[in-house]
């Protein structure tokens, strides 16, 4: 999908109504299309923004859509942008929009964990992504999830890569001191992958898996929500019928191979690396639980937002157009050599391409293909994070009522992230809340309440 | 006669380190050639998976990696990845700030305690509580309070050197014999400077021995600390070679630990020497 909105297409809708983008007859239409396609940005960024300029300036020109149509139709598209240029300087003043304030802060620190979901965060430093709005970010590795939360809340990092999750369990103080956090983009979509130990190589149906030790990242992770999830759709409790630990990433492949567990749900360059060093293989991505499923997020505090909006603003540009980059399959290549590096994920590059092109071993003998193993998209779906607030409550993360929407809408920045979008010349979706399918079982964000009460599978408050 | 003692205690070291190496090298050859598997595959496996290489380094390797770094100990590939040198340069100025604070607090507070009973018995259970605790357990709430996690390692270093130097001042100062003092007491020597004359000369190879304690155990906590806080210094590195289970980094690692380590202890060893005097 193009989100070029070029003025000068005498058969494209400038005017507001129909849909956002102008692409489509109407807003159902648009969200349908939206729902299967992602944003990409046109060519080059100041292609874009002649664009978004430009149609500023016929819009201006020609209020009535119809009246553009039949003058476009009449002289030509060229002749119409000459004429235009004439009386109307779209050079300059796509300059002029494209120096965007200047940032009240331009030396930034961001934090990150080394694994794959990470990748716009990381390689928009070495591929310049910050630069370009004007920062100065210096990304940091961090050691783990409670440190990076720590040092975000500390105000050590002014934005930092969180796992989905977590501004929302920080902003309800769970296991931290309520902090209302923020989160502008989404990193990655799938990514993840359920590895076993090679010896459970013919134990593939969950319901064999009772008593059988499984690591995840952190609490509050979607790899821990996906896992429960699908174990409890397996007829397995994850509370009672097997064990649930919490273990940093890179010590995972490790345990794997000491025997100290026989499985995880974890990052797919981890669950790859056990494949790649011979003590794993891969049961299933977690795009087999829920494609399209959100991981990890760019999250920033409130306060930050609130004292440098230009910074923050500059910063989810550039998040959004480092994602907006990874998204593109002929990247990828490229994006793997970048964050490879002792610097940024220090990992065999081999392992990163694996992930990030999605031809990979499985550990099993096969080599298998599957370009949306990994996907990157920046829009923060507020359905996202009423999901996981049902999860929260379902494992008694959180016991007692919540408000889901008020939650997920001060947490999940969608409306801004939009507007930005709009700014740069992408087409963002219509709506802030999708429908989507958890393993067939179709969620509706609008009821949250029945979604929760129809599992079988939950921890009793 | 020593010397004959030293040359075959000597020669007992290199044969031990020889057949250390040995050993090493054999336990962790590969096996060669494991599961046939399609080159399409293998191309994607490590050569763990393909060779049957073990994943623990032989020490040709680590020979290898490590030669790699003492050529270039002080390269700097932005701020996740730096040379040893550096890394080490980081914890060595950590340990050594966080120990010089401690030193401050400890050797006054010491002799405080050393010669007031009262204050010794008023401190006593609060030193007695506080001591055991281990240093990485005061982390967290260093990371909540100080908010900040360099000094939070830094804050680290000084609680778990405090101790050691604290309690042997205390011993000392407490210890110096009773004739030393009355001698000064009967020549109506100040209390500052019966201090600094007759009881500081005479608890010192006890002070300093706490010293050297001290500074033992804050090089075992930073390394320790790092890991947890990240950033720079050598636990750092060790961190993120074991991120990358690139267990030769981490053999590098443990080595230059103990090398540093034992320069430290033989500093204030050499110190203690110095301050020694025959009863």
């Amino acid at each position: 999908m193009s989100t070029f909105d070029d003025p000068f297409d005498a058969d494209r809708k400038l005017s507001r109504s129909g849909c956002v983008c102008g692409q489509h007859g109407s807003a159902a239409e648009h969200d349908q299309a939206a729902l299967t396609l992602r944003c990409e940005p046109a060519p080059t960024d100041e292609r874009r923004y002649e664009g978004v300029v430009a149609s500023a300036a016929m819009r201006a020109m020609f209020p009535k859509d119809a009246a553009r149509r039949a003058f476009l139709k009449s002289v030509g598209a060229s002749t119409a942008l000459a004429a235009v240029s004439q009386f109307f300087p779209i050079k300059t003043a796509t300059e002029v929009f494209a120096e965007q304030r200047s940032p009240e802060k331009k030396d930034l620190k961001v934090g990150f964990i080394p694994i794959t979901c990470a990748t716009p965060i990381i390689m928009a430093a070495p591929l310049g992504f910050y630069s370009k709005y004007g920062l100065n970010v210096e990304v940091v590795k961090t050691a783990g999830w409670a440190v990076i939360r720590d040092k975000t809340i500390n105000k050590e990092y002014d934005a930092a890569h969180m796992l989905a999750p977590m501004p929302i369990a920080i902003s309800l103080g769970l296991g931290a001191q309520a902090i209302p956090f923020t989160v502008p983009a989404i990193e990655n979509i799938n990514g993840q992958g359920i590895t076993l130990a090679m010896k459970h190589k013919d134990r593939r149906d969950p319901k064999d898996w009772k008593g059988m030790k499984f690591a995840i990242p952190f609490d509050y992770s979607m790899h821990n929500y996906l896992l429960r999830y699908y174990l409890a759709d397996h007829g397995i409790d994850p509370d009672t019928d097997v064990q649930l630990r919490s273990v940093p990433p890179p010590e995972m492949v490790a345990n794997l191979r000491a025997d100290n567990i026989d499985g995880f749900l974890a990052p797919d360059n981890i669950c790859q690396r056990a494949i790649y060093d011979g003590v794993g293989f891969l049961h299933i991505l977690s795009k087999e639980i829920w494609d399209g499923h959100p991981c990890c997020s760019f999250a920033a505090s409130r306060e930050f937002i609130t004292t440098s909006p230009n910074s923050f603003a500059a910063l989810t540009r550039a998040i959004v157009d480092a994602t907006a980059y990874a998204s593109k399959a002929e990247n990828r290549k490229q994006i793997a050599e970048a964050i490879a590096p002792a610097n940024y994920i220090n990992a065999p590059v081999t392992v990163l391409e694996q992930v990030l092109t999605g031809t990979y071993a499985d550990g099993l003998g096969g080599v298998k293909t599957d370009a949306k193993r990994v996907d990157f998209d920046p829009f923060p779906w507020q359905s996202f994070a009423v999901w996981m607030l049902t999860q929260m409550k379902r494992w008694g993360q959180i016991k007692g009522d919540v408000d889901y929407k008020s939650v997920a809408e001060q947490v999940y920045l969608a409306t801004d992230t939009a507007k930005v979008m709009k700014e740069m010349g992408l087409t963002p979706p219509a709506t802030s809340y999708k429908s989507f399918a958890v393993m067939g079982k179709t969620f509706d964000a609008a009821k949250p309440e029945d979604y929760l009460a129809s599992f079988k599978i939950r921890k009793v408050t | 006669m020593t010397s004959s003692l030293r040359l075959r205690a000597a020669i007992v070291s290199i044969a031990l380190f020889l057949a250390f190496i040995g050993i090493w090298h054999i336990a962790t050859r590969g096996t060669g050639a494991v599961a046939t598997m399609t080159p399409e595959y293998a191309r994607l496996m490590g050569l763990t998976a393909t060779h049957g290489k073990s994943a623990m380094p032989g020490p040709l390797d680590v020979g290898a990696k490590l030669w790699e770094h003492v050529k270039r100990p002080f390269y700097d590939n932005g701020p996740n990845d730096k040379g040893l040198g550096i890394q080490l340069g980081y914890s060595i100025a950590r340990v050594g700030l966080g120990y010089f604070l401690a030193v401050i607090v400890a050797i006054p507070l010491g002799f405080l305690i050393g010669m007031s009973p009262l204050i010794n018995k008023a401190l006593d259970p609060f030193i007695q509580i506080l001591k055991p605790i281990s240093p990485l357990a005061w982390m967290p709430l260093a990371l909540y309070t100080i908010k900040d996690s360099g000094l939070s390692a830094i804050f680290v270093i000084f609680i778990c050197s405090v101790w050691p130097m604290l309690l042997n001042t205390a011993f000392g100062v407490a210890a110096v014999r009773k004739e030393w003092i009355n001698v000064a007491r009967t020549l109506e020597v100040g209390t500052v400077r019966r201090a600094f004359t007759v009881i500081l000369p005479a608890a010192a190879p006890t002070i300093l021995t706490g010293m050297r304690i001290s500074i033992g155990i804050a090089w075992l906590v930073i390394v320790a600390a790092e890991m947890l806080v990240g950033g720079t210094g050598i636990g750092y590195f060790v961190w993120n070679e074991w991120n990358n289970l690139s267990i030769t980094n981490v053999i590098i690692a443990i080595l230059l630990i103990g090398v540093v380590g034992m320069l430290l202890d033989q500093i204030l060893a050499r110190f203690t020497r110095m301050v020694t005097f025959p009863e």
